[in-house]
């Protein structure tokens, strides 16, 4: 049996309220397992509201939304919530880290609420911090200096890769990353892809890249440009 | 739980807040306690003063001034009995024994006890204690006397001493009776009670003083020495009241009837235990006001968490966007926030535990000194463990309010994060 794709859409519609106007229209979209892709975004192109109905967190008007073949809107909330913390792991644009918890703490966070991600670390034969550590050094950020330093003295970009390797611990199947780069510059954007890439390809993740910077278009397999496929309020219903 | 250690972290990374919040419960806890330890000790106080003494007879007054003046030395006296009345009943062959009280003088503030040999051989505190002397002898001559732990203390007096009584039972007094000095001869050992503040002297010597006053004022020009007071009637004509203890307690009705019924002079006798069931009843509504101040004060430090917690919840909002993203469930915000209200609650019932006893350490012997209240630093009784039982619950009840707004809004806002 051939795997399901990784994210499959079909006839997604998505308002609000039944009065408000439709903010999200896409007839077809098939993401396949280990692919990277590039979703470009303008602001008001639906692009929050799209993560949010791949993450679980809001349900789709019409239409369907199966992510790793699980059709989400036949999931009760808290199913949701497992399913998304058990296969999706999330980097957002900026201040992703919880101020209160250590650097380790944060990346082991979602072995906290996944019990699924958490058994998956445990499998390979090493900890928690274990696996956290190996990742944070293949992100550049092993330095025990760096580690023990309160993350809300961490520059930008160490943030973020401190949220990559939240992102990645327990290999997720999916990761979806918001506009991790926008708060660095050129050079290190560059280099923070590539570690990216390398650790998604290690743990056979699908990435979902959204952004508004078309210079890190081509570093990807599949673009998305969501404004030319979200059709929503082009035609009548 | 993995959510309560979120939640410590939380409240560790926002000590200075955290911090604030725990001392307003911590005040108001030991504010609570220390008004409940107070009544339940000064109750505890008032009945161990007086233990065995069947009657308290008196002129015709309100059983509980009557109590208050002779046992508790509070108030004054409406008026006196005569010497004659004491005796009829003081030989009546259903009593065991009596112990006559003069009082309306005093001793730098203390009061002076005028009685005979029988208070030291009959007078019974808390669980039928007599009293102990830790230092000399009962009194014996006419102007000698004993003093109560806490006036010795207080004063730094020792046996040998002499003392002057001073008129009248103010702290400062001007009508001294200087020209008859009492030599300490003895020093209880403390009670507990408001024997401790009184300076003892014979009845005698209470008369002594007075032979060149009439009613309350010295009369000029007439000087009576000590020596020549000595060799006066010294037999005293009034005293203040009585306490009566009777061979067989089944008569305690007979005799109070008798001596109510008294023709020659209005008399009231009464039953300690019973007046001070009284005096409960009247002070209950005082007690009741307080504990209701005092819980006022609780629910005021808790509402400070209330505020506080809502006030920081929207700024809390990407962390809980966070939290959401790595799988934690609306509910799981819920129970984070009101853990941290729980655990704030909890911080505070045990600070304001320390608070007390501290508190309670460090005023006990001016208390003791100062009002004759002994506050012990025992363990929280039942009902001081069910009071703070009940603010850890409202610290939780009240921390369910933030606790399901944060729920609403990780329901609205999902991981959508709004700076």
């Amino acid at each position: 049996m051939p795997q399901s794709p990784a994210i499959q859409i079909s006839e997604l519609r998505f308002r609000w309220r039944s009065n408000l106007p439709e903010v999200l229209y896409i007839p077809e979209l098939a993401v396949a397992r280990g692919e990277r892709i590039f979703i470009r975004g303008p602001s008001g192109s639906g692009k929050s509201t799209l993560l949010s109905l791949l993450a679980g967190v809001s349900l789709p008007s019409a239409g369907e939304v199966r992510v790793l073949g699980k059709p989400l809107s036949t999931f009760s909330g808290p199913q949701r919530d497992h399913f998304r913390s058990d296969h999706i792991g999330f980097v957002f644009q900026l201040f992703n880290l919880i101020p209160y918890l250590s650097v380790l703490e944060n990346v082991t966070l979602p072995c906290r609420f996944s019990r699924a991600r958490r058994d998956k670390v445990l499998k390979t034969g090493a900890t928690l911090e274990d696996e956290a550590l190996r990742l944070l050094e293949h992100l550049d950020m092993g330095d025990e200096a760096l580690i023990h330093r309160p993350v809300t003295e961490l520059s930008v970009g160490q943030q973020q890769r401190v949220a990559t390797a939240r992102a990645l611990i327990g290999a997720p199947e999916i990761i979806i990353a918001d506009e991790p780069t926008s708060a660095l510059d050129s050079d290190m954007r560059q280099a923070f892809l590539r570690l990216l890439f390398q650790e998604c390809e290690a743990a056979h993740s699908t990435l979902l890249f959204v952004s508004h910077d078309r210079q890190l278009e081509p570093l990807f397999e599949q673009h998305i440009a969501l404004d030319e496929i979200n059709s929503a309020g082009r035609e009548g219903p | 739980m993995a959510i309560l250690s979120l939640a410590l972290k939380s409240l560790v990374n926002r000590r200075f807040t955290a911090g604030l919040i725990v001392l307003s419960i911590a005040l108001s806890v030991a504010l609570l306690l220390g008004v409940e330890r107070v009544r339940v000790e000064s109750r505890n106080s008032f009945a161990n003063t007086i233990s065995g003494t069947d009657l308290v007879v008196g002129a015709r007054s309100g059983a509980i001034n009557l109590l208050l003046y002779s046992v508790f030395r509070i108030g004054d006296a409406t008026n006196n009995i005569s010497w004659k009345s004491y005796q009829h009943f003081a030989r009546n062959p259903l009593v065991a024994w009596t112990i006559p009280i003069s009082l309306g003088d005093s001793h730098k503030g203390f009061r002076v006890l005028g009685t005979n040999q029988d208070y030291f051989r009959h007078y019974r505190y808390a669980h039928k204690h007599p009293l102990h002397l830790r230092e000399g002898r009962p009194f014996q001559d006419v102007y000698e006397a004993v003093l109560g732990y806490q006036v010795a203390k207080k004063l730094h007096y020792r046996v040998g001493q002499k003392i002057v009584i001073a008129h009248g039972a103010g702290m400062t007094s001007f009508a001294l009776h200087a020209d008859k000095p009492f030599t300490v001869v003895g020093i209880l050992d403390p009670t507990g009670t408001p024997v401790d503040r009184s300076v003892h002297v014979p009845l005698e010597g209470i008369e002594a003083i007075h032979k060149d006053w009439i009613k309350g004022r010295h009369v000029p020009g007439l000087h009576i020495s000590a020596q020549q007071a000595r060799k006066m009637d010294l037999t005293p004509k009034l005293i203040t009241a009585f306490l009566v203890g009777l061979k067989s307690r089944i008569a305690t009705f007979r005799v109070q009837t008798e001596i109510n019924d008294y023709r020659k002079e209005p008399l009231s006798a009464i039953l300690p235990g019973v007046a001070l069931q009284q005096l409960w009843d009247l002070m209950s509504i005082a007690e009741h006001a307080l504990l209701v101040v005092t819980a006022l004060v609780v629910a005021v430090g808790l509402v400070g968490m209330l505020t506080v917690m809502l006030a920081g919840l929207n700024e809390r909002r990407r962390e809980m966007a966070i939290l959401r993203s790595v799988g934690a469930r609306p509910a799981h915000i819920m129970l984070l926030i009101t853990g941290e209200s729980l655990l704030l609650s909890l911080v505070g019932v045990v600070m304001g535990l320390l608070l007390l006893y501290t508190t309670l350490a460090l005023a006990q012997p001016y208390v003791e000194s100062h009002y004759g209240l002994y506050l012990p630093l025992g363990m929280p009784s039942t009902r001081e463990g069910i009071m703070l039982g009940l603010v850890a619950v409202a610290g939780l009840l009240i921390g369910l309010i933030p606790g399901y707004r944060a729920y609403r809004y990780s329901l609205a806002d999902g991981m959508s994060i709004r700076i």
